[in-house]
């Protein structure tokens, strides 16, 4: 598999109080075109950090982050960002959130590219609504069609469907198998429910709590669709879980 | 029926007020002081001989050309404003001074500048709505939600698309906030510049009401009016609050 992102002894400290708080301690990791990689780890250990810098919208301290092996600097459309707050623009209506990002001086290519990916998350009928109008998971389609709209080749999607319900959450990750199996698209994926890692991931990343550093790398070798209940997954749930230093007791009682 | 329901409350209140209005006019047996039904009947007198609507015209033309002006100012000052940071530490402090400085102590000033014809009352509503105006733009820009502007800088979007699709409408909600002052303000100032410097308006019609004969009814009639007239600007302004891509902002 061909390297698709390549970060090099990453660091990354900010000010704080006049004394530094490092958050990211030397970390290295690469990802492989058309890989999906989860990266999970306790709450503010710098994940978000991470994906900033992966993104293109923090520079680190240290360390180098490579593209296709050109140096990363701006973010840019050939990666798209998807956050847990979610950015939908509120003033544009569908339609118009997910012909943002076209560039094609034709109006008509524009709405008809929108529309087939409208479609193909399952908002047609809402391309005129305007964002206040849809549920939470509506949003996240809308969001996830906006980025597909761009043909991003990297997607990097921080806790994209931690603020859905379980139901949801649910099927917005079978929603984004089913499109990743039709657009093939390299996914870096930070996320701390180590069940939506294990459902969607191809290797599985644990950091430590901060400075963050990769504790843990498992790969996930289970074919699509996987059963969640199965005892392959349940296995690598636990063994995740004691990395991240949960107690294995606790987590089953029901 | 439910809002003829809400609002009895509050007629109520004004027809309680009008009722003791009455009473005491007729029981004190002022001769100055007007009853409400004598306000109603210099009212329609000044509908008969066409005088009430040429004040009103008079006052609105002058907050139409003043408000426009510093509208046409205002939004594109405020989005410079906020969107450029030296422009913002440079111009800001002036602003802050001018601001609280009130419409009425510019009077003098205007007279000198503009004399009294039209010019003077446009030159004090643009000074008093435009301050208001700039403000709430300026502070629309600065709360523009990063995580927008993050997004259209992925997307890479050229300037104009980025002013265009994000700055104004996620400002514009901000915009007519300010709007909305600005129009209030205004509507305070005409009336208190016409009734200093000119010779027509409501502002005029007051003041002469008193100045020729003590026509306290004709006063009172004119008071009721510019608050009519004022609520009825601001529904107007409201209406803007309706628009579809405005109301993520004001919807709770």
């Amino acid at each position: 598999m061909r390297t698709k992102i390549e970060m090099q002894g990453i660091r990354k400290e900010f000010a704080s109080n006049g004394g530094e708080l490092q958050v990211v301690e030397n970390v290295s990791l690469t990802v492989g075109d058309g890989e999906f990689v989860a990266i999970v780890g306790p709450s503010g250990c710098g994940k978000t950090t991470l994906m900033n810098m992966a993104a293109g919208f923090l520079q680190p301290s240290a360390g180098s982050i490579l593209i296709d092996g050109v140096p990363r600097s701006e973010p840019n459309d050939k990666g798209i960002l998807i956050s847990q707050q979610g950015s939908i623009f509120p003033w544009l209506t569908v339609q118009q959130n997910l012909m943002f990002g076209l560039n094609d001086h034709r109006e008509a290519n524009k709405k008809g590219v929108a529309d087939h990916y409208a479609a193909m998350v399952g908002l047609n009928g809402f391309e005129r609504s305007y964002p206040h109008e849809l549920s939470g998971g509506m949003l996240k389609r809308a969001e996830l069609a906006r980025a597909f709209a761009v043909k991003p080749e990297i997607l990097y999607m921080d806790e994209p469907f931690s603020a859905l319900d379980a139901l949801t959450n649910l099927r917005m990750r079978n929603e984004l198998l089913r499109i990743l199996a039709e657009e093939r698209h390299t996914v870096m994926l930070i996320t701390h429910d180590v069940e939506e890692a294990i459902h969607l991931a191809d290797r599985i990343m644990v950091l430590s709590p901060r400075p963050t550093r990769i504790q843990a790398t498992f790969n996930v070798d289970l074919q699509h669709p996987r059963k969640l209940t199965s005892p392959e997954v349940q296995k690598l749930r636990v063994a995740i879980l004691q990395e991240l230093g949960v107690d294995r007791n606790a987590d089953f009682t029901p | 029926m439910n809002r003829i329901k809400e609002s009895l409350p509050a007629i109520a209140v004004i027809a309680v007020l009008l009722a003791a209005w009455w009473m005491i006019v007729v029981e004190t047996r002022s001769v100055i002081f007007p009853t409400p039904w004598q306000v109603v009947t210099a009212t329609v007198e000044l509908i008969k001989d066409g005088t009430l609507w040429a004040h009103i015209g008079a006052s609105l033309m002058r907050v139409g050309v003043g408000f426009s002006l510093a509208v046409l100012l205002a939004v594109p000052l405020g989005l410079w404003l906020g969107w450029v940071k030296g422009a913002y530490s440079t111009l800001n402090p002036l602003f802050q001074i001018l601001r609280p400085i009130s419409p009425i102590a510019w009077i003098p000033i205007a007279i000198l500048w503009f004399g009294v014809g039209n010019a003077s009352p446009i030159y004090l509503i643009f000074i008093s709505s435009v301050f208001p105006m700039i403000v709430q733009t300026t502070a629309g820009v600065h709360t523009i939600e990063r995580r927008y502007l993050n997004a259209a800088q992925n997307f890479g979007v050229s300037r104009y698309t980025l002013f265009r699709q994000v700055v104004i409408p996620a400002v514009l909600p901000q915009i007519i906030v300010g709007m909305r002052i600005g129009l209030g303000v205004a509507w305070l100032v005409v009336v208190a510049a016409e009734m200093i410097a000119l010779r027509s308006g409501l502002g005029y019609l007051i003041i002469d009401s008193r100045n020729a004969g003590n026509r306290y009814d004709l006063v009172i009639a004119g008071m009721i009016i510019i608050g009519l007239i004022g609520l009825l600007l601001d529904g107007l302004m409201r209406l803007l609050e309706g628009l579809k891509s405005v109301r993520w902002r004001y919807a709770h």
